[in-house]
């Protein structure tokens, strides 16, 4: 407990404010892995004996390895549609110069202010009419509207941390707009690019809202998730495979954010 | 004829070729203007549209809006949907605001895992931390288990589990990162010389936090509660799972009209009813933004 900031007034009360805080935000959800190990149906203390049971169940269960494939499948690609978007409509609302490259990016940061139960049915609605119907396609098409802010975001603080005068000395030497895109813009921002994606992946692997009107026949992990908390019998089972995609989602994050960390700090030490 | 233009070059930012524009636009294009905008017309489309239980119903009505206008029961849903909605926003922004300002003005180098675990929970599933909350305020849950446990009551209750108050606390908790990371930013970018200001003219402690840094720090709180406000407003999911029938929201009813009861065009309408609520509240946000002066 060094430093200057601990001296100032109210610091202590805050900083135990703020302990309590986190303390309410982790211990609903570390709930979860703690009955995941309970020999019990109920998640209720006390706590009975420790098990592995719930997690034995998990191997070999068809169905939850055909929603884990679809999750994993969507994801990867919604997340590659939703990058993609954020470097190309960031980098034309930063560098284009027209009303139109501005529009679109307002526009891909417009689903923030859309619920989910709303940009769900638009899209089925979307689907259906142009003959798609509910399916895989149509829901990395939901998950790319999902991540599309996100990514936008990310990509055009990344973008406008990259001083003009970078790309003005690329051009001005003769690289074509594609050259300086490809070696030199986006090298420049690749730590920001797999931020983006992570993030993405993410947040279509969590998404349910929007899922929920365009999955077909094969559902994602979250479906089967929400299919299961119907049965109380089924419910330790569901807390195990929510502890392995707590565990893998905090993986993700902590490297999403040591890469943005990473990021930033070589463009403070060496802003070239 | 590249080595004779060197002199001649326009700006660079002028000379971006027709085709690398055309192939930067495209994906955004193709998105923003057929997923988002064309999808949402569909939407306002349908809603004027008579249910025959075709895609894109028949005729054209204003019915569906009359229904929503004069049915009692659609005014008590939207009602309660905003004031969950309002509660939930109020609730999540009073008790992020502490975090976000611990984390500009005291938290020193520990700031950045600070952020990092406020924010961590956010990546987390959100039907998951619904469902962790689902098992803290059951009847045999942990939070009735914990205190006939320890001696503080005899019997579990049911008051917990099933309330609009359950909603609340559960949405509080699913939204806390959202409010936090724009107060922060907003906090953050207030100039110190202005603190060291208002405490050179005498000002005490509480005085600059009222007169300063709150005034200062509204236009976060303002993104901070639009950006709760919106999911919540259209949230069907936690009700569905800690709310019970108490506390069905307006998403809830969209979702039906989309599922069981197939009418496709009224849910359609109520959606229409939901984005012109919501467009309210943003250029209300929008008008209190400007009277604190944005920076944003």
């Amino acid at each position: 407990m060094s430093g200057r900031a601990d001296i100032n007034a109210g610091g202590g009360w805050l900083g135990l404010y703020v302990l309590g805080y986190l303390v309410f935000l982790y211990l609903p959800v570390l709930l979860i892995p703690l009955f995941s190990f309970n020999n019990s149906i109920q998640a209720a203390f006390p706590l009975q004996g420790f098990t592995l049971e719930w997690y034995e169940t998990l191997y070999g269960n068809p169905a939850l390895s055909g929603a884990l494939g679809n999750s994993l499948v969507i994801g990867v690609i919604a997340a590659c549609g939703a990058t993609l978007c954020g470097i190309t409509v960031s980098y034309m609302d930063l560098y284009g110069r027209s009303p139109l490259a501005a529009t679109i990016s307002a526009i891909a940061r417009l689903p923030i202010l859309i619920p989910g139960v709303i940009v769900g049915i638009s899209l089925l609605i979307l689907v259906n009419l142009i003959g798609l119907g509910p399916s895989r396609v149509s829901i990395v098409l939901g998950h790319i509207l999902v991540a599309l802010p996100t990514t936008v975001v990310v990509m055009r603080s990344r973008f406008a941390a990259i001083p003009k005068t970078i790309r003005e000395a690329a051009l001005d030497l003769g690289a074509s707009d594609w050259t300086t895109f490809r070696r030199v813009m986006l090298p420049l921002s690749a730590p920001a690019v797999l931020s983006a994606f992570m993030l993405s992946f993410l947040i279509s692997f969590d998404e349910f809202i929007v899922v929920f009107f365009l999955a077909g026949t094969e559902p994602t992990l979250p479906l089967y998730i929400w299919s299961q908390l119907r049965f109380p019998r089924s419910l330790p089972t569901v807390m195990a495979l929510g502890t392995a995609i707590l565990t893998v989602s905090f993986i993700i994050a902590g490297t999403a954010e040591i890469l943005r960390h990473r990021g930033l700090g070589a463009a403070r030490r060496n802003p070239a | 004829m590249s080595s004779t233009v060197v002199a001649a070059r326009p700006l660079p930012e002028n000379r971006i070729s027709p085709v690398f524009r055309f192939a930067m636009l495209l994906p955004g294009g193709l998105v923003t203007f057929f997923l988002i905008l064309f999808a949402l017309g569909l939407v306002v489309f349908l809603a004027f549209r008579g249910n025959d239980g075709s895609l894109l119903g028949v005729g054209l009505t204003a019915e569906n809006f009359l229904t929503v206008a004069t049915d009692p029961l659609y005014w008590t849903v939207t009602l309660r949907s905003l004031v969950i909605a309002g509660l939930v926003t109020l609730a999540t922004v009073v008790t992020a605001y502490p975090v976000a300002y611990y984390l500009a003005f005291h938290a020193g180098r520990r700031r950045n895992l600070l952020l990092f675990l406020v924010t961590l929970p956010f990546w987390t599933s959100y039907l998951l931390r619904v469902f962790a909350w689902k098992i803290v305020l059951a009847y045999n849950g942990v939070l009735n288990s914990a205190f006939i446990e320890t001696g503080l009551w005899k019997e579990p209750t049911l008051a917990f589990l099933n309330t609009p108050a359950a909603v609340v606390v559960t949405l509080a908790h699913a939204y806390a990162p959202f409010a936090i990371l724009p107060i922060y930013v907003a906090l953050d970018t207030i100039p110190k010389s202005l603190l060291e200001a208002a405490s050179d003219l005498g000002a005490r402690p509480f005085t600059s936090f009222r007169r300063v840094v709150l005034p200062n720090s509204m236009p976060g709180v303002l993104a901070a509660a639009l950006v709760v406000f919106v999911p919540t407003v259209g949230d069907y999911v936690t009700p569905a799972m800690v709310g019970g029938p108490a506390s069905t929201m307006i998403g809830t009813l969209i979702q039906s009209q989309f599922g069981k009861a197939n009418d496709w065009p009224f849910g359609a309408a109520l959606s229409v009813c939901v984005m012109l609520v919501i467009l309210c509240v943003v250029l209300v946000a929008r008008g209190a933004d400007r009277r604190f002066g944005s920076r944003t």
